[in-house]
């Protein structure tokens, strides 16, 4: 097909095709590469792949490639399509698909560059644009960033707009009435008689014509379903116990596995004796995986108890074996040599703090685990010459390779069954589960096994939020802020995580200094300076990766240069503050909280932050109160600007559990290593936040920006650095380390 | 051995000191019961026994002392409880993981305390965890619940 090839960046996922007994929509035609295997095997000159729309006699599917790990992005996906597709996405099948390069996530790619998200300049936008083209080549399909309604809101809505014209003139030239006529209502093309017919006795007439091209997009103001509160669609399941998540998968015949891995992450096995384990009741076998070994078993409980009578002798990794050591790694890479990248660079940082009073301070953010509460796991089931996956995952096209690379087998014969996440906050961003699940199943073909990590596995396994530090010189002038001189020292994340999934992206590594480079101060001299450290362990992306230390750096430090300067937190931030949306999320933040000062009565303290990140600024200020059992956080204000709400009831949902997810780790959290090893093995020692610290919540959306942006961790960056400055307000002593709870006590 | 579940009785051929947490989701396929930690710190695994709620991953096989209800037990998809229906008024869950323990714990609370305060709730509540910070919405569901069982 020749238009193929010209297919525009924001059209090309408009089309349809045959499928057997019905029609599908939203299908991507691509030219055949040769070394595409899952192209093999359909009709000449054209794939028809997965789709986002399909309709046969039997109903509609609506495909949400999107991984939902909690944020409620399978809702948000159905109802941007039945919107323009006028059905109500409670009566259809939502279906994840297969993993496929139609289904990529540019906005994520295009995010992860060296420019500030509110720089819309030729040059920014060019590189953005290009970087959206990798990804689209690469098949890169993840979830992640805060940006799948950035990335599919008008894919999904143009798939619904196709789909619904192409019915229409389906039923059209069934019925002789012009094309221009029919209308469409809840599932059914409405003929000017009235007559009614259902989509799905349209479904095979729609597949043998040509599919409408490119359909307006309603305007808001048409809009009967987004932007209003409406029910998430998994919520029934959710609260009757009839969710299924990966870890509840049963299959006929299926055995359990776990895994015990090198309590130091990476290292290697000198040799093991089985025998104990393979005594325990109910075992099968004991195997090699990656890391370490596992155990197969007739019953996750008999897995678990084999694992723990592994005897083996582990080598060890190769990083530093405590804490204090991995800290001295960063304080000794705190030196020209180690300079990654100075992308905030204004004014003369130098010349300003020459002969002024400067203000240092030092910041430290600790290792964190993702530990969601659904353990990791993965089910699979290797046959001759096909496997099958049943697993949550937000990097589907890497599972998919992954299971093809350790078995042998043709990509195209892997079959991925995406499951919703138990939470996930980036975990699920890694595949190692799911590999080590591959080759557990591989030992033993024909037989689905299903292997859960135990929570201590997935605690002292994680690919944690790297230890981060910072130090911060400036100096205040007549009342105000002169100089802001920050360096940022961790190992580097983007190296270390983008190397496992995708590709290391050219120049420094932003995600390094995200949350602090990029934000929209406009102070008179100001630079921000990255340090990568050499790598300690493999680390991951963690729910706002970069921003949510170096949020708590930044707006720590600018608070203490404020404090110093005399001036108020909120005014002074406006003043500096040279981005509009971002000053008027700042001014609701003001308002909402009937703001005057940091000072709010005797043994109470208030205190402000604010942070630019993915796409979305957002201000948060937090009142706390001196107990007799500690500190209390009272109340939490929360402005934030994503631009258009789809799925406003979810939205106040994402900002609220950013927002204590930031709180509940800067409060209690930390990951510490000791002979190599995490020394938090479970929830006792990593509680994060409970109901009894939870405070009241009030949360607006200003909805300014032109362009949409997600809400699943804008919130969390600025959580930290405005409970440390309410602490600061209500005791005068400002934490500068994380978790607080090192140096006071909460109730 | 034999359990009683929502009402029917179940044989389960497992060992006795195996928790009752495994012999309901790898035994019997109560998949509704979630491990979470396997040490009674998260909450995911409540269920009741003899209509107390307790961490079904603490109790052995061989020591269950009463019939045992999970929340298939407590309502259904077509028959909800009002507490589950206070839940998806509310629209409590996320990921929902750790949601059934938190309606079994909850349904615990209200029988025991008709109009529990904010205190009652976060002594009651505070033992499961949620990851995905879905508190301030559990405690409005908790009292929205408690109102409509008083009303009722």
């Amino acid at each position: 097909m020749g238009r193929v090839k010209t297919i525009a960046r924001r059209t090309f996922l408009i089309g349809s095709a045959a499928i057997l007994g019905g029609v599908a929509f939203g299908v991507y035609y691509v030219s055949r590469p040769t070394d595409n295997p899952l192209l093999d095997g359909l009709a000449e000159g054209e794939a028809a792949l997965t789709p986002f729309v399909k309709i046969t006699p039997e109903g509609i599917t609506l495909i949400v490639p999107r991984a939902d790990v909690g944020q409620g992005i399978a809702s948000t996906q159905a109802m941007l399509i039945a919107e323009e597709l006028d059905i109500d996405p409670a009566t259809a099948t939502l279906d994840p698909g297969q993993p496929h390069q139609a289904y990529f996530n540019g906005t994520v790619a295009a995010d992860g560059l060296s420019f500030p998200g509110w720089d819309e300049g030729f040059v920014a936008e060019t590189v953005r644009d290009l970087m959206m083209n990798v990804a689209r080549l690469s098949g890169s399909q993840f979830t992640g960033g805060s940006s799948s309604t950035a990335d599919l809101h008008e894919t999904l809505r143009q798939a619904g707009a196709t789909a619904r014209e192409t019915l229409k003139a389906a039923a059209a030239a069934r019925t002789g009435v012009a094309r221009a006529d029919p209308r469409t209502e809840d599932g059914q093309v409405v003929l000017p008689d009235g007559t009614r017919i259902p989509y799905t006795e349209l479904a095979t007439e729609a597949a043998a014509i040509e599919p409408v091209g490119v359909v307006a997009l309603r305007p808001a103001s048409e809009w009967t379903r987004l932007a209003k509160p409406y029910r998430r669609l998994d919520i029934l399941a959710k609260s009757t116990g009839t969710q299924d998540y990966g870890i509840d998968v049963a299959l006929r015949g299926m055995l359990h596995a776990t895994v015990r891995a090198n309590p130091g992450r990476g290292g290697d096995m000198a040799g093991y004796s089985a025998d104990a384990a393979l005594a325990v009741h109910g075992v099968r076998s004991v195997v090699e995986v990656n890391e370490g070994l596992a155990v197969i078993a007739e019953n996750t409980w008999f897995a678990f108890q084999a694992a723990a009578a592994l005897e083996v002798d582990w080598l060890l990794p190769d990083y530093p074996a405590s804490s204090a050591e991995m800290w001295q790694v960063l304080d000794d890479a705190h030196v020209d040599d180690m300079r990654n990248s100075r992308l905030r660079d204004e004014g003369d940082v130098e010349a300003a703090l020459e002969g002024a009073t400067v203000v240092e301070s030092e910041y430290r953010a600790p290792f964190l685990a993702h530990a969601a509460l659904e353990p990791l796991n993965a089910t699979v089931l290797v046959e001759d010459d096909k496997v099958t996956i049943w697993t949550a995952t937000q990097v589907p096209h890497v599972v998919r390779d992954a299971a093809a690379e350790v078995t042998g087998i043709d990509a195209a014969n892997v079959i991925l069954h995406a499951l919703p996440a138990g939470g996930s906050f980036g975990r699920r961003l890694d595949h190692d589960y799911v590999v080590q699940a591959i080759q557990i199943a591989a030992s033993m073909p024909g037989t689905p096994i299903k292997t859960t990590w135990s929570r201590e596995e997935d605690m002292t396994h994680d690919f944690p939020r790297p230890l981060h530090m910072a130090r911060g010189r400036g100096a205040v002038a007549d009342g105000r802020v002169l100089a802001c001189d920050l360096d940022s020292i961790s190992p580097s994340l983007a190296a270390s995580w983008f190397g496992r999934v995708f590709i290391v992206p050219p120049g420094p590594d932003a995600m390094l200094v995200w949350g602090a480079f990029d934000q929209p101060y406009a102070i008179p001299n100001y630079r921000v300076t990255g340090y990568a450290a050499p790598p300690l362990m493999p680390v991951g992306s963690w729910r706002s990766p970069g921003a949510c230390s170096n949020s708590f750096f930044h707006e720590s430090f600018l608070s203490e240069l404020i404090h110093t300067a005399g001036a108020d937190p909120l005014e002074e931030r406006l003043r500096l503050i040279d981005h509009a949306d971002s000053r008027r999320v700042l001014e609701a933040v003001g308002e909402m909280s009937n703001w005057a000062g940091t000072d709010i009565g005797p043994g109470r303290g208030r205190g402000i932050a604010f942070a630019y990140t993915h796409g979305v600024p957002v201000a948060e200020v937090i009142d706390v109160t001196l107990t007799d059992r500690g500190i209390r956080i009272d109340e939490v204000w929360i402005a934030a600007d994503c631009g258009t709400v789809f799925d406003p009831v979810n939205a106040e949902a994402q900002l609220t559990g950013a927002a204590i997810f930031g709180l509940g780790h800067a409060m209690n959290c930390e990951l510490t290593y000791e002979n190599y090893a995490v020394q938090q093995t479970n929830f006792h020692a990593f509680e994060g936040m409970r109901l009894h610290q939870t405070p009241q919540f009030h949360t607006r959306l200003l909805g300014l920006a032109e362009r949409v942006r997600g809400l699943g961790e804008p919130a969390t960056a600025p959580a930290a650095p405005a409970l440390a400055d309410a602490i600061f307000a209500a005791t005068g002593q400002r934490p500068r380390e994380m978790p607080f709870s090192k140096s006071v006590d909460f109730a | 051995m034999d359990l009683k579940i929502n009402g029917t009785s179940h044989t389960v051929d497992l060992p006795g000191d195996m928790p009752l947490l495994w012999a309901l989701r790898d035994g019997l396929k109560f998949t509704s019961v979630k491990y979470g930690c396997g040490i009674a710190q998260c909450g995911a695994c409540t269920v009741h026994i003899g209509g107390e709620a307790v961490r079904s991953c603490q109790v052995p096989l061989a020591d269950v002392w009463g019939e045992i209800t999970t929340i298939e037990g407590l309502g259904t998809r077509d028959a909800l409880h009002v507490i589950q229906a206070a839940w998806i008024d509310q629209q409590v869950a996320q990921c929902g993981y750790c949601q059934s323990g938190q309606i079994m714990q909850a349904a615990d609370l209200l029988a025991r305390n008709p109009e529990p305060t904010d205190d009652d709730i976060d002594a009651a509540m505070s033992g499961n965890l949620c990851r995905c910070g879905t508190y301030p919405r559990i405690r409005a569901a908790v009292h929205a619940a408690a109102r409509a069982m008083r009303g009722a």
